[in-house]
């Protein structure tokens, strides 16, 4: 396995605001990574780092064994589609895809005319005058049709619909899987992308909460409801994540795995049992009744 | 998919269930990873692993540049493991759930053999 990107104690600050606190990570070749996490967690700010746009104030970054920022045969091999992505004025989506072969060397020009199809995106209509979603396509058959080694969809789909979506998500899956490469989608729609990723990367307040294998992730934590003092007791000596409660009922988000004899105990004890998905488990992780996160988040 | 459980242990046994129904026939070719990740909607690699569990036991063969074949005697065997794991899946939390509602062995039984009769 090949390290794309590796990053250590890598620092962003904004005056006295850090963005991005002495993080660790590798990121390798061949992999689908999800870079999650709320609002303002820092997760743009790592991708601008990554792809050379904003310069670090402290720590080591490579990517493809080289600082990112002004090495062109670096951001030769980058792709990043970010939210709001800027175009000439005057352009229209086929000026875009005109213009990708400079930049891109993997860019494949039939490909990209598949996805315009597929997305019904009108070509000769000038940038300004697409709707949101139109705009998002434009941004994602970039991202599709470069097949750069490292490619970056930070949030891409603002005002697509969710028929868009899903084509996106077959499409990148589709050509991921004839063409594998390092893709690293940052979203919301965790629920919607949570089976398509490989590796899960989850940031808080310019941390790394979470760096673990989707597949782990997934049934690592489980619910347990039903009677307040058979959850108390059940749940005593195991790491609570969550906890809510309605009268004498109390369900607990525990992090970890049941086995079979756990589960058939809790069964007797008359309690429900339920999966947390990867975004119910991010929600427990990143939420304000634990995490303690709702002054910042105010202040932001 | 179902939520709860890991995605590679669903594929495995989703290739599985189609061994002992005998929608897949011993001899017959299995969809390849691609085709299990673009139909399931899922990583390539968790479908890999579930294909790979498949291999290790034997159930399936791969045949260098061709594909994934079952293997002979792969339903038999899976039968045979399904039915020594069948207690516990099935007749442990039957007799939790029965006892909580205050039935015993003898009512159990009539109960199983009543559906049969029905169905």
């Amino acid at each position: 396995m090949t390290t794309v990107v590796r990053a250590q104690g890598l620092t962003k600050r904004y005056g006295s605001f850090t963005a991005v606190d002495a993080v660790d990570f590798t990121l390798e070749e061949g992999r689908i990574y999800g870079l999650l996490g709320r609002n303002g967690a820092g997760k743009t700010t790592i991708m601008q780092l990554l792809t050379g746009q904003l310069f670090p104030n402290g720590g080591e970054l490579e990517v493809f064994g080289r600082t990112p920022a002004e090495h062109a045969d670096v951001l030769r091999r980058l792709c990043f589609i970010a939210e709001s992505q800027r175009y000439p004025e005057d352009f229209t989506p086929a000026h875009v895809f005109k213009s990708a072969p400079w930049f891109f060397e993997n860019w494949d020009a039939a490909f990209a005319e598949r996805l315009v199809a597929d997305f019904r995106l009108p070509t000769k209509r000038r940038i300004k005058k697409l709707s949101r979603g139109q705009l998002s396509a434009v941004g994602v058959i970039v991202g599709l049709a470069s097949r750069a080694p490292l490619t970056f969809f930070d949030e891409p789909y603002l005002g697509l619909d969710a028929v868009a979506r899903h084509i996106f998500y077959d499409r990148l899956l589709e050509d991921y899987a004839e063409h594998p490469r390092t893709i690293v989608l940052s979203t919301h729609l965790i629920d919607e992308v949570a089976n398509l990723l490989e590796h899960v990367i989850l940031i808080d307040q310019g941390r790394i909460l979470l760096d673990r294998d989707a597949e782990e992730v997934r049934g690592s934590a489980t619910t347990i409801a039903g009677a307040r003092a058979a959850v108390d007791a059940f749940t005593a000596d195991r790491p609570v994540i969550g906890r809510e409660g309605i009268g004498g009922l109390a369900s607990v988000t525990i992090d970890g795995r049941l086995d079979q004899a756990e589960r058939i105990r809790a069964a007797e004890l008359g309690l429900e049992l339920a999966p947390v998905s990867l975004q119910q488990l991010i929600v427990h992780l990143t939420g304000t009744d634990l995490a303690g996160t709702a002054e910042q988040e105010k202040a932001a | 998919m179902d939520e709860s459980r890991p995605i590679f242990i669903q594929i495995t046994e989703q290739v599985e269930n189609d061994i002992i129904e005998g929608t897949l026939a011993e001899g017959a070719q299995i969809p390849s990873i691609n085709e299990f990740a673009t139909f399931h909607r899922i990583n390539p690699a968790t479908a890999l692993r579930g294909v790979n569990r498949l291999v290790d036991d034997g159930t399936v063969e791969k045949r260098r540049g061709i594909g994934m074949f079952v293997t002979i005697g792969a339903r038999e065997r899976l039968i045979e493991r399904r039915r020594a794991d069948f207690a516990d899946t099935y007749i442990r939390p039957l007799i939790v759930e029965a006892e909580k509602l205050g039935l015993d062995v003898d009512q159990l039984a009539a109960l199983i053999r009543a559906e049969r009769i029905e169905s």
